[in-house]
């Protein structure tokens, strides 16, 4: 009889699911900052398709982390890190970094790519009052007491750019992207922007995350004609688009292609030779000459391989963790409060240059920088910003983005 | 009392007992397990019982939870405000078919009316054409990808891949209390049990025979005058209903939801806790899908790199060992050890 096994079936099979939840009921980890150690989270996506990306800058944080180690830690006490997987899943990245805080206490998280991935974890860092570093150039529009920003804001990274294509006399743009909100606010601004400069926008195309089919995409841009096209593509969509795009004999010399997403790791994957010759803007580059840069790139390859790259979003981690460890020990404690208080006009020497947090809106003064993709895979700066710009998420003070915010 | 009877209860008291033994935030994974679970439980009806081996069923979750989303998000904008994510996606004013949402009794109805709905106008299509088997776990994968690429696609509407996030209340309970946190996981419980019970019912009436002979010989029922794809379809809406409340439990136990919970993978992964519970078994397929959840919990944060191995070992493992899931292991152990089968062969 089919109906007496249904409740037979509870038996041995919902007890030991049911026990083994409560048994691993740990009662947390202690403080932060207990004994001689500091618990610091890192949280990004080791799994799922971001993890190509994310694992390099969980790899030059886990470096910093052992550099300053190895110069005696934080406050005298060693920094402990505990790694946990986003799974490359925006649910998953609010749940482990509630773990994180309130399993294993730690002082603060380094973590996140995606907009989506830090707009989950946002709720959860402000709700438990703990500090979250995101690594990576964003839309902006967002500015949160909880979270630090190491990445470039649009006015650091977007709007140079703009500058720079303006003043080699492009009037014609065509815009590409994923479809995901950096791409869509970013082409916002940059609509904005134009319509304010007298450029013209031609086109704005979006693909799904991962798509990789472009000879319609291509075809468009062809028959448009634009004098330079703007590209937030993101990911594994990067290498079908340089291709195809390469195959239809659209050239650099005649419509450069600006890229906000590709760097060093992407140039690798998409190939040199299909992408040499186009721009992309940054921050940093592995070729970014500075005292620090050489230790940075030196010490990475030295742990990680010879062959390994480093990258903008990589640098801005390494620096993340740097950048926190010098407010607490401004703060003389890993509180977190205390470490915000500090946190305002903490300057140091990072691979890119002079870096110093801003006290009003949590981001970070960057330099801005044009490269020019080499056939080598590296990077060649061609432009650079005369100092750090300072951040500006909002675009407040830029009176063509009125509307934006 | 059967030892069928004394299992249940002490699951009925474990259940009760763990608010008051985790952690909030342990309790709010429990909860969560909760949900998946009450998804098993319609995929065991649909698939288990009824032979629709349903790979879609992250369409119905999503239906539910963005219906239940939108009322949340709207209760937090008040009156003249708009959602966080249509601020930073350029839309200025409340798009028409947000409107309804604001009303509470519109958005309970939604989230289980627009997932039966769609279900039961699909069932009607599909069964009548007498799309079955293969084909039609194919058709509801693609139903699934369609719906996320939809979702990403109307960012202005849904939020995108971000989906929507920063729920802080939920019908006056606030979600950032640990009371209200307890009262959201027995809410999730209560549902569970309910919904347990009626599936129970189900499955033991006229109806649940009948579903079983369609799975078993379709031709044979539809000769005996029944009507095959109509038996299939109100299953298929149950089933869908169940995933729609689940959708609507998930969004203020876990506090987001986006098209990264509702693809072909995670759908999938609600079919493998089905699968290795013992899809045959209601009680079996809830256990598989809190135990398959709990275990990707522990394995993901024990071993940060290379769980997924670890969670698909067990799988292979378990389809391996024991096709018919755990549930068929206790079994055929109680088979050969308990007491003697009731049921004599001929």
């Amino acid at each position: 009889m089919r109906s007496r096994t249904f409740s037979r079936g509870l038996t041995a099979l919902l007890l030991p699911a049911l026990l083994a939840t409560a048994c691993v009921d740990e009662p947390g980890g202690g403080a932060g900052a207990s004994g001689d150690e500091i618990k610091v989270g890192i949280l990004h996506s080791l799994s799922g398709t971001m993890a190509i990306s994310e694992v390099t800058v969980r790899d030059a944080e886990l470096l910093a982390v052992e550099e300053i180690n190895a110069k005696g830690g934080v406050l005298g006490k060693k920094l402990v890190p505990v790694t946990e997987d986003g799974a490359s899943d925006w649910p998953t990245f609010a749940e482990k970094a509630q773990k994180l805080i309130s399993q294993d206490k730690v002082a603060t998280v380094f973590g996140g790519w995606t907009s989506a991935s830090r707009k989950a974890m946002l709720p959860v860092f402000e709700r438990n009052k703990a500090l979250l570093w995101y690594p990576v150039q964003y839309e902006g529009l967002e500015s949160s007491p909880y979270i630090f920003y190491t990445g470039a804001t649009t006015n650091q990274q977007i709007v140079p750019a703009l500058d720079y294509l303006a003043a080699q006399g492009k009037k014609k743009m065509f815009l590409v992207g994923s479809d995901y909100v950096f791409p869509r606010t970013a082409n916002k601004i940059i609509k904005a922007y134009a319509a304010a400069k007298g450029i013209e926008v031609l086109g704005e195309e979006y693909t799904p995350l991962g798509h990789t089919e472009y000879s319609t995409l291509v075809n468009k841009i062809a028959d448009a004609k634009p004098d330079a096209v703007f590209n937030t593509l993101n990911g594994d969509s990067n290498v079908a688009f340089f291709k195809q795009l390469r195959g239809s004999g659209i050239t650099p010399q005649t419509t450069p292609v600006v890229s906000v997403s590709v760097a060093e790791e992407e140039v690798k994957g998409i190939g040199p030779e299909n992408v040499a010759g186009h721009l992309v803007a940054w921050n940093y580059y592995q070729t970014t000459t500075t005292p620090a840069n050489d230790a940075f790139v030196k010490a990475f390859k030295a742990k990680y391989g010879a062959d390994k790259v480093t990258s903008d979003p990589m640098e801005a981690g390494y620096n993340a963790v740097y950048l926190w460890a010098e407010a607490v020990k401004k703060a003389g404690t890993t509180e977190v409060e205390a470490v915000r208080k500090a946190a305002g006009g903490i300057t140091i020497e990072a691979p890119e240059g002079t870096t110093t947090i801003d006290g009003d809106n949590q981001h970070v003064a960057k330099t801005a920088r044009i490269g020019l993709v080499q056939a080598d895979g590296q990077i060649k700066e061609v432009w650079s910003s005369p100092g750090p710009i300072k951040p500006d998420p909002y675009l407040r003070s830029y009176d063509w983005a009125g509307g934006l915010s | 009392m059967t030892w069928g009877r004394i299992s249940l209860v002490v699951c009925v008291v474990l259940l009760a007992l763990a608010p008051l033994t985790l952690s909030p935030f342990r309790l709010g994974l429990l909860a969560k397990y909760l949900c998946f679970a009450i998804v098993a439980v319609g995929i065991a009806l649909a698939w288990g019982q009824g032979g629709m081996l349903t790979l879609g069923q992250g369409v119905f979750f999503g239906l539910g939870g963005y219906a239940m989303a939108m009322y949340l998000k709207l209760e937090e904008a008040g009156s003249a405000g708009l959602p966080d994510f249509m601020v930073w996606s350029g839309v200025e004013e409340l798009p028409a078919l947000w409107k309804p949402f604001g009303n509470p009794v519109f958005a309970l109805a939604a989230v289980v009316l627009v997932p039966g709905l769609v279900a039961f106008l699909l069932g009607l299509l599909v069964f009548r054409q007498r799309v079955r088997g293969a084909y039609f776990a194919i058709l509801s994968q693609a139903l699934a990808a369609a719906f996320v690429i939809l979702l990403v696609g109307q960012q202005g509407l849904t939020g995108g891949t971000n989906g929507m996030t920063n729920f802080t209340g939920f019908f006056g309970l606030d979600l950032t209390d640990p009371n209200g946190q307890r009262a959201v996981y027995a809410i999730a419980a209560l549902v569970l049990g309910v919904l347990f019970l009626v599936a129970k019912l189900l499955v033991r009436s006229r109806f649940g025979r009948l579903l079983v002979a369609v799975r078993d010989g379709e031709d044979r029922v539809r000769f005996l005058g029944y009507d095959p794809a109509l038996v299939k379809t109100i299953t298929f809406t149950v089933s869908a209903v169940m995933a729609g409340l689940a959708g609507a439990l998930f969004v203020p136990v876990v506090g987001i939801i986006s098209p990264a919970m509702l693809g072909i993978v995670p759908s999938l992964e609600l079919l493998v806790g089905v699968a290795v519970g013992g899809r045959f078994v209601l009680a079996g397929a809830i256990a598989g899908a809190i135990a398959v959840n709990y275990a990707k919990t522990l394995f993901s944060e024990d071993f940060a790199e290379g769980w997924l191995y670890l969670q698909g070992g067990l799988f292979v493992l378990v389809l391996v060992f024991a096709p018919k899931g755990l549930a068929g292991v206790v079994e055929s152990v109680r088979e050969r050890f308990g007491r003697k089968p009731v049921e004599v062969t001929a």
